[in-house]
């Protein structure tokens, strides 16, 4: 497979696409010219390189000059810890650090510090056309507070679902509230680099109002987030900013009142949400606007069967074993690095997701993880289930259920929500009072009294993760 | 207000709300024969446990379970004190 610099010089013609950072543009032209690299790359082929740059924008260069020169290109997310980068360098067998400044607890690898911008003169490989097969791209898993895990990907699987669709758009713009470092941000990146585009990146340093006006100007046209990033848009007021064509949702559960919300704010857009994970690459789009996913994506005769029938194949198979989804696709992951060798997949490629399932009627939905279970006296509280039915009030903008010790039952779910702007009642407090016996009396119409949250608070936010998905105590 | 009528008034909301038919609440009431059932009382915990800042149940010294109304009282005046 040509890699990401040469399939880019390949496409030939104009190159009009390009990165856009909060304080500057660097478009493919001009680093056709020039090199971030203060050596010639040359010097880098067959390194093991950790990616640990400030801002997204030099990770984004950096990615696209080291494809097909260097061994192994590890993703470093901005919110590793010095012994978390320690833990990454080891398993992963760093040569070097890429990064603008040295990270103040961790020291002990040589650092690479890129330029500012691209510049001449410059020796690279380019010419002479590399093969992305030399590099493996290793990302790290979100979520978890010890130490990270180390996921091997190569060009190759993580554009595995990038076929069709949207993919090959011209004069897209695409932007992501995810940083490219991330499973659900690097896709967006490949797709804009794939297609020649101009990628709006995020910035930790920019509210989202600055954002959504920067992706404004530069007027994107595919943007993509997680249900708790879009919650925030929309609740700031800000996503009005923007029309995109295209927006898509991933890295959570889409309830059915976040896909209505952005219908209603972009009412000419295609909704669609999608399910991806590190490990397993992307599962399936879907795009009819509703929650869930249709039955018959579930063990379908499979990819090669949709070939032979000339067809366009599913990204990937799936099916349900033991209540959680399971997937095998092009784009799953090769291997953990480090610690447990152990291959990703059972013995049929199948990677489980750990995320349960419920089939309802002819669709399937979402019932949260695994081991993000309420255990209410013996009975099973999906947090994602109660919070559906909050979130479906138009007054609620996002909810969060969770468990909390209790002496008679062990647990009871209690809910924290938070209220779109401008609803009266987060003023006054007897009409706060009445609208929590409203959302209480909602719950109980239609969940069985175990779930109905044993209490229920009205809060002015609720903690987002860095990669973007709300906090989850259990989970 | 006080502990005893903040435990009462608990009692009846939650009897109301889970649609449960209380018994007159009387010192010597056994809970096992008040009308709730252990849900209603995990609610009943867990609301106290928000209005009157403690949690009796989650002692060290490990509790005893009250049998009666006036027991389940008590260990909140104790541990509220």
């Amino acid at each position: 497979m040509k890699s990401l610099w040469r399939s880019l010089v390949d496409s030939g013609g104009e190159i009009a696409g390009g990165f856009c950072g909060p304080e500057r543009t660097v478009n493919f032209a001009e680093l056709k010219a020039g090199s971030m690299f203060p050596m010639p790359v040359e010097e880098l082929r067959g390194r093991s390189l950790l990616i640990a740059t400030g801002e997204q924008l030099a990770t984004a260069l950096a990615l696209l000059e080291l494809d097909g020169v260097a061994r192994r290109m590890v993703l470093c997310t901005p919110d590793l810890t010095g012994r978390q980068l320690e833990a990454v360098a080891a398993a992963a067998q760093a040569d070097a650090v890429v990064g603008e400044a040295p990270h103040p607890e961790f020291s002990a690898l040589p650092r690479i510090a890129p330029r500012a911008k691209p510049t001449a003169p410059i020796d690279r490989p380019h010419s002479e056309g590399t093969d992305s097969e030399a590099t493996e791209w290793v990302l790290l898993t979100s979520g978890t507070t010890g130490t990270p895990k180390l996921v091997v990907h190569s060009l190759r699987s993580l554009c595995g679902a990038l076929s069709g669709g949207a993919a090959g758009a011209s004069r897209s713009v695409w932007s992501t509230f995810y940083d490219i470092r991330r499973y659900g941000g690097l896709q967006i990146y490949l797709r804009a680099v794939r297609s020649g585009s101009l990628l709006v990146l995020s910035s930790g340093r920019e509210s989202i109002r600055d954002f959504l006006a920067r992706a404004s100007r530069a007027g994107v046209t595919h943007i993509s987030g997680t249900p708790s990033h879009w919650r925030r848009a929309l609740m700031s007021g800000a996503a009005r900013l923007i029309s995109p064509a295209y927006v898509r949702l991933s890295g959570e559960v889409a309830d059915q009142s976040i896909l209505d919300g952005l219908k209603e704010a972009f009412p000419g857009a295609t909704i669609a949400h999608a399910f991806a994970s590190t490990e397993a690459g992307v599962g399936f789009d879907v795009t009819d606007g509703l929650a869930g996913f249709p039955e018959t994506f579930v063990d379908r005769p499979g990819r090669a069967a949709d070939r032979d029938r000339g067809v366009e194949p599913a990204p990937a198979d799936l099916k349900v074993a033991d209540g959680t989804l399971r997937i095998r696709s092009r784009g799953i992951g090769a291997r953990y690095l480090g610690g447990e060798a152990r291959s990703l997949a059972d013995d049929e490629g199948y990677i489980d997701t750990g995320d349960l399932v419920e089939l309802v009627g002819d669709r399937y939905y979402f019932r949260g993880r695994r081991g993000g279970v309420i255990n209410v006296g013996g009975y099973k509280v999906y947090p994602e289930e109660v919070e559906a039915v909050l979130n479906a009030d138009p007054r609620v903008r996002m909810s969060l259920v969770r468990g909390r010790r209790n002496p008679i039952m062990g647990a009871v779910a209690v809910a924290d929500v938070v209220l779109t702007e401008g609803a009266p009642e987060s003023q006054d407090p007897v009409s706060a009072a009445r609208l929590k016996d409203e959302l209480l009396n909602a719950c109980r119409r239609v969940l069985p009294a175990y779930k109905v949250p044993a209490v229920l608070r009205l809060v002015a936010k609720l903690d987002v993760t860095e990669a973007g998905k709300l906090v989850r105590p259990d989970a | 207000m006080s502990i005893r009528d903040e435990i009462m008034s608990t009692f009846r909301e939650v009897a109301e709300v889970q649609g449960r038919r209380l018994a007159p609440l009387t010192n010597d009431l056994k809970l096992t024969e008040c009308g709730l059932d252990s849900l209603s009382f995990a609610l009943v915990v867990t609301n106290l446990e928000d209005s009157l800042s403690v949690d009796p149940f989650n002692s060290s010294e490990g509790v005893d379970f009250p049998v009666t109304l006036g027991d389940f009282i008590r260990l909140y005046e104790q541990a509220g004190t």
